[in-house]
């Protein structure tokens, strides 16, 4: 943000500007042509409302040190006056009514609903976003990256505590990008003020929002509507790339997540290569909910150490992890996990924690439930 | 001027009797509910009975006492418009809490499905239910494994129909009791009521059998997804809306053969046959929006 | 003419109040009921007000120091809605049942019987929404607005004892507005004429009404919320038709007007305190009952405000945005009566007073922060974010809560006879005025610098207004045990209290002698 309104503001809030270097005070005005519209905005109203209160309470504050009964003022008897009263009925409606056109018609921008550049489609999941490249067959989960440790107070906490994930969402410089919002369980919001978008992502619905950013830079934003246990652990990182760069990054994702799979699948995997990939696996992806011990939560997550499905027969243990149960906040996991980690993971909860049960889940295993060969 | 009195109540341990029963019917129907689809027996079902028991015992003895009270002629004009005032504010109340689901019922019908069937401004929702097309009544809704709709839905010019002759007869015929009785002839107005008791017990049985249909051959549940589900709230409620009339009515009936009221004083007649009515109206906006459009 | 009898015969009518317990728990006495009331709401606003120390303490650095994230959503959730059900709203019925039938020139409220109810339903109500925190799976953690589906598929189990819950407190609430509207409508004195009613009562009339209007929808989503998580219906569910944000269409149907529920009884409080001391009738009498109605129509049509983000269509934010930015000229209209009403009167500035204009600068403010947030695109970058917050807290603490305290202060001779002390009831004002606007007012920054609210943890740059907002928290809240150790004090031993104890006070209860004899106009006064 730039100092001088937040230093403003401040002002109004009776403290002394140089305080304030490192305090953030106002909203940013980001870096798109709506963001610095709704800075605008934003900043009209707080002076039109700054400019009432100075005269309503100097007003008041005057008539509270004048007219007091210990300097002997004595009352006067008026009671009503209908000029008055009409006059401070319209001029406060005056002053909506040109508040109001500025209002709408960056509204109205916002809603512009023309095709974009490039459509990305963002769904929320408990706790994390997954961005889907619609016309260039990328897909890919985001999650927070912040180590435990430092939530915990374990270790000193890094500059972006909190704002930061393992892969971001990455769009191309001075393209209109197009969001199609959606989620796969609760309501989520995807929020990121520098863009001014911030738009419900809501199970079963898709919300339309778009962005057209000028500089390459990285941006953050979080999860801002209540999704359960971890919606303040759900942040979202936009990193905005210059055109050529931006292409060079498709590129590389694609042969990148082609070479995984290859790779992976053609490996034979041994039982502790699969408990260890397993255990990332599930710190990652499942010890949000189920608890890093494989304990739970009681009667809200049930725990996996002696559960009767996991030390049960595999067939219906890949069917749970994969297929999720409809209508719990148990998802489906096979178009999240690919079959190695699926393996890994299901491989992991039939050993680890006391359930012992020596399994080995192969990917061709998972494959083979899942119906592709 | 004349001097009236106005009554004041003295004490009386039946509200805080009557909130305790609440209580242990929320506490047991709380976990009677939560109880379903597990094994064993809660005890949620016996604190639920036992909570009900208690409450119609309270509405039996305070009503008795408020009868008793009336007819030791206590109370006064005015006090007879407390209740006035009392009651129709009340089914304002009533009104207010149907208008939740018929507004549930027009949002879902002009808004929500013709968006997830890829009609309007979040037509594009439609990209998450692939072939799903937008019908009143919906008969199969985005996902209908997990929901499956209705076979058919009910046609409305067949049970509907004589139900709605039922109930607005039902509500002349409470009128013309109620005439009967302002000009003192209470066994005429007793069998008006009658009638209108007979009305409203036919008018259930054929919504009960409607229900059975419903489930057993047409397939239409709660489960049915959106058309189920507003379909059976808005005429669950009112049926609920109707027995409760309807008991009241036989309470009222009854009092009036014990010669509770009279040409003048009648007004917990009148209180009754004003719900009635407003039962009624309800129905109207039902059959108009449910069955018929 | 009217008197009162009771059931024992007009003599019984001079008697005191029942002795021991059962004074309390059987009693139809208007004065009683206020009692009970408002000691409850006292008792809730310490819970609620702990749940948010706990809050804060848990917000006072980043990381997570104290609670785990579920219990900190369950505190969210506990705290919002013990605030505004358990003390906010029993806290001005209270005030209602002591005052309404005093100032009307009435004996009794107009149904005795089923105000002692409605009293009664409620620590039941509260005994079984706060039961919740200790069962398995634990209490309702999806904020007190309770969203679909993440309080119905998603929800822990103890969401249907938090549904019957509800269900009683509403019930509790529509029996109370009833009794209310027939107390006003029906018991005034001869003589007083609707337009002469005290504006307090007016307030309260127009409240009760908007009580028995939303209070039955609130119940509606509710069953549909009890439906879906159990029976298999799919209101608010894509997958059966349904449509999560109808939850939210409903729940502001009767949540916007819900706010000013809590706002103007409060309303009313200040604009009989506000002559009282300046020695000056009020300004404007005609104008502030029309405005008060004014606000009372367009709070049906501005609900679709704190759902700006969800996707509306244009047409409608457009709508919903003009609509809410209209109620700022009557809510304006108000605050300049009030403040014509100051202009050229003789005041003094005793502790009611000092609450009532502290109401009137603070609660503009955040009707301003309101006015922000009432502008859409703006909204976009608010919306749930402290920055809502700070709003609607300030129109909630130093709002009707404020109100609240000076109600007590101004009629606590009245209730007791006696007087409370003066200098401990002004540090009491100072030391809250200084807490509030401490905790609340840097959550504007944090809010516009981007911090995100229900969060149990959050980004560094956040970190320093958060202490100071926990700071002024924990200010705030342990001053208000001076309000209790006052209030204490002022019913053991507090000097007597003249019937009219304020010089400039005007109206029926002032008439009466302090403490206001367990049964009050017998006869009714005739009002000119
Ligand atoms: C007592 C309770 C109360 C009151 C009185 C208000 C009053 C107002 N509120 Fe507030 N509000 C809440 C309680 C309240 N609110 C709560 C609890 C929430 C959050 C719920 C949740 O999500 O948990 C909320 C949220 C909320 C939102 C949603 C924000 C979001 O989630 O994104 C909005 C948006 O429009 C809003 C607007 C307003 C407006 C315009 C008023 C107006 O009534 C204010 C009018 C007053 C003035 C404007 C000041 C005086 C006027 C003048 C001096 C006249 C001249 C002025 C001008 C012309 C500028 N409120
Ligand atoms: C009338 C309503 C009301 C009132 C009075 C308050 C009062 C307070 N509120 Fe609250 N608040 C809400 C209504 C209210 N709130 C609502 C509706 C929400 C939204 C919930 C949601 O998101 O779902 C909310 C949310 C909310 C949050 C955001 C939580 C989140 O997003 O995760 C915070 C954070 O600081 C907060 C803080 C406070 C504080 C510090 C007070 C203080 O003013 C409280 C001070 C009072 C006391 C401390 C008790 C009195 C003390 C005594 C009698 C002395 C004895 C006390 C001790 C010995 C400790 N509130
Ligand atoms: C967002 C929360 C969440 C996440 C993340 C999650 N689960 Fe679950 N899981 C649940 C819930 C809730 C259930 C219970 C579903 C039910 O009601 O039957 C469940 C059930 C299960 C079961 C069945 C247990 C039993 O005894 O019934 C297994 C196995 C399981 N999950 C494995 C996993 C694995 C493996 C992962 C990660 C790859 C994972 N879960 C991630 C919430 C989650
Ligand atoms: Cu996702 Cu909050
Ligand atoms: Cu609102």
């Amino acid at each position: 943000m730039k100092p001088v309104h937040g230093g403003l503001l401040f002002l109004a809030a009776g403290a002394s500007p140089p305080l304030l270097a490192a305090w953030e005070v106002n909203l940013p005005i980001g870096v798109t042509a709506i963001s610095r519209s709704v800075h605008d905005l934003h900043m009209l109203i707080f002076w039109v409302c700054v400019a009432i209160g100075v005269v309503l309470f100097g007003i008041m504050g005057w008539a509270l040190v004048r007219h007091r009964k210990s300097k002997g003022f004595k009352p006067h008897k008026f009671h009503e006056h209908p000029g008055l009263e009409v006059l401070w009925t319209l001029i406060p409606a005056a002053i909506l009514v040109f508040m109001a056109i500025p209002s709408a018609a960056t509204l109205i921008e916002m809603y512009d609903r023309d095709e974009g550049d490039l459509t990305v489609r963002i769904t929320g999941y408990q706790w994390k976003w997954r961005y889907t490249y619609l016309d260039e067959e990328i897909d890919f989960f985001s999650n927070l990256s912040t180590p435990q440790n430092q939530i915990n107070n374990l270790t000193e906490k890094g500059d972006n505590y909190l704002l930061e994930v393992d892969r971001p969402l990455v769009i191309p410089a001075g393209k209109k990008v197009r969001f199609l919002l959606t989620a796969n369980d609760v309501i989520h919001s995807w929020w990121v003020p520098a863009l001014a978008v911030k738009k419900d992502a809501i199970p079963g619905f898709i919300n339309e929002a778009w962005t057209r950013v000028d500089e390459p830079g990285i941006y953050r934003g979080q999860c801002t509507e209540l999704c359960g246990r971890l919606h303040g652990f759900m942040p979202v990182v936009v990193e905005v790339k210059p055109e050529a760069e931006y292409q060079q990054w498709v590129a590389a994702t694609r042969a990148e997540a082609e070479a995984a799979k290859s790779a992976a699948q053609a490996k034979d995997w041994t039982l502790a290569e699969l408990m260890a990939r397993g255990e990332t696996v599930y710190q990652q992806s499942c010890s949000a909910c189920h608890q890093a011990g494989g304990e739970g939560v009681p009667n809200v997550f049930p725990a996996l150490k002696g559960s009767a499905v996991v030390t049960g027969p595999i067939a219906e243990h890949i069917e749970v992890v994969a297929f999720g149960k409809t209508n719990t906040a148990m998802q489906a996991f096979a178009d999240q996990l690919g079959a190695v980690d699926l393996a890994a993971v299901i491989t992991y909860e039939r050993n680890a924690w006391g359930n012992d049960s020596g399994d080995r889940v192969t990917p061709a295993q998972i494959n083979q439930a899942l119906g592709k060969e | 001027m004349t001097t009236q009195t106005y009554y004041v109540p003295s004490d009386s341990r039946w509200p805080i009797i009557a909130s305790l029963a609440l209580f242990l019917m929320a506490f047991g129907a709380g976990s009677l509910i939560n109880g379903l689809g597990r094994e064993g027996t809660s005890p949620g079902l016996y604190l639920l009975l036992a909570g009900a028991l208690v409450m119609v015992v309270v509405l039996f003895g305070w009503f008795a006492h408020v009868v008793s009270e009336s007819r030791l002629g206590l109370y006064s004009a005015q006090m007879d418009r407390s209740f006035r005032w009392g009651m129709g504010w009340f089914i304002f109340s009533e009104v207010m809490f149907f208008a939740a689901f018929f507004g549930a019922l027009f949002y879902v019908r002009v808004l929500a499905v013709p968006w997830l069937g890829g009609e309007g401004e979040k037509g594009i929702s439609n990209q998450l239910w692939q072939g799903f097309e937008a019908h009143w009544p919906l008969l199969s809704p985005p996902d209908s494994a997990q929901f499956p709709g209705p076979r058919a839905v009910i046609s409305p010019w067949q049970i509907p129909l004589v139900n709605t002759l039922l109930l607005i007869s039902s509500s002349f015929t409470a009128t013309l009791g109620l005439g009967a009785l302002q000009e003192a002839r209470r066994s005429r107005a007793a069998a008006w009521l009658g009638i209108t008791i007979a009305l409203g017990l036919v008018f259930l049985s054929l919504q009960l059998y409607e229900y059975h249909e419903a489930y057993t051959k047409l397939g239409l549940t709660l489960h049915a997804g959106i058309y189920g589900a507003t379909f059976f709230i808005l005429t669950g409620f009112h049926g609920l809306h109707v027995t409760l009339g309807t008991l009241m009515l036989i309470i009222v009936t009854l009092r009036l053969l014990k010669g509770h009221f009279d040409a003048q004083n009648h007004f917990g007649l009148e209180a009754v046959i004003w719900y009635w009515h407003f039962v009624d109206v309800v129905w109207v906006g039902l059959f108009l929006f449910v069955y018929i459009l | 003419m009217t008197t009162a009898t009771t059931a024992e015969g007009s003599q019984a009518a001079h008697h005191g109040p029942a002795p021991g317990l059962s004074r309390w728990l059987f009693t139809t006495n208007h004065k009683d009921i206020g009692t009970l009331y408002l000691v409850f709401s006292l008792s809730l606003f310490m819970v609620g007000g702990v749940m948010a120390l706990l809050i804060r303490a848990e917000l006072f650095q980043p990381g997570l120091q104290l609670v785990q994230p579920e219990f900190f959503n369950q505190m969210t959730t506990m705290h919002g809605l013990i605030m505004v059900f358990g003390a906010v709203m029993p806290a001005f019925v209270g005030l209602a049942n002591w005052q309404v039938p005093l100032m009307i020139g009435a004996p009794d409220m107009a149904l005795p019987r089923l105000n002692n109810w409605s009293f009664w339903i409620l620590p039941f109500a509260f005994a079984l929404m706060i039961s919740t925190l200790f069962m398995e799976g634990g209490a309702p953690n999806f904020g007190w607005t309770f969203y679909a589906p993440l309080s119905t598929t998603y929800a822990p189990p103890s969401v249907t004892y938090f549904i019957f819950a509800v269900h009683m407190m509403g019930i509790s609430s529509i029996m109370g507005a009833i009794n209310i509207i027939a107390t006003i409508l029906n018991m005034r004195a001869p003589g007083m004429t609707l337009m002469k009613m005290p504006l307090f009562v007016w307030n309260w009339l127009i409240t009760a009404f908007l009580l028995i209007a939303v209070m039955p929808v609130l119940a509606g989503v509710v069953t549909m919320m009890l439906l879906d998580v159990h029976f298999g219906t799919s209101f608010f569910n894509a997958a059966g038709g349904g449509d999560p944000v109808l939850f939210q269409h409903i729940f502001w149907f009767f949540g916007h007007p819900e706010v000013y529920i809590m706002i103007l009884p409060a309303f009313g409080i200040i604009s009989q305190i506000i002559p009282t001391f300046a020695r000056k009738r009020v300004f404007g009498y005609a104008s502030m009952v029309y405005a008060t109605a004014a606000i009372a129509v367009l709070s049906f049509i501005v609900w679709a405000h704190h759902m700006f983000t969800v996707g509306l269509p244009l047409v409608g934010e457009l709508f919903f945005m003009f609509t809410t930015m209209l109620i700022a000229v009557p809510t304006g209209v108000k605050i300049f009566n009030w403040v014509a009403t100051l202009f050229r009167g003789s005041m003094t500035f005793e502790t009611p007073m000092l609450f009532a204009l502290a109401f009137v600068v603070l609660f503009t403010i955040g009707g301003f922060s309101g006015l922000m947030l009432a502008i859409a695109p703006a909204d976009f970058q608010y919306h749930d974010t402290y920055f809502v917050v700070a709003h609607f807290h300030y129109v909630l603490v130093p709002g009707a809560i404020f109100s609240i305290i000076a109600a007590t202060y101004y009629w606590l001779p009245k209730w007791t006879g006696r007087m409370y002390n003066e200098t401990m009831g002004k540090v009491h004002f100072w030391l809250s005025f200084i807490g509030v606007n401490l905790t609340f007012f840097p959550m504007h920054f944090i809010g516009l610098a981007g911090m995100p609210r229900r969060i149990p943890d959050y980004a560094l740059q956040f970190a320093d207004f958060n202490m100071v907002a926990s700071l002024g928290a924990f200010l705030f809240g342990f001053s208000q045990l001076l309000l209790i150790y006052n209030i204490v004090r002022c019913v053991r031993d507090g000097r007597g209290a003249p019937a009219r104890p304020w010089d400039g006070a005007e109206g029926l209860e002032w008439e009466l002698p302090s403490p206001a004899p367990y049964h009050t106009h017998q006869t009714p006064p005739r009002v000119d």
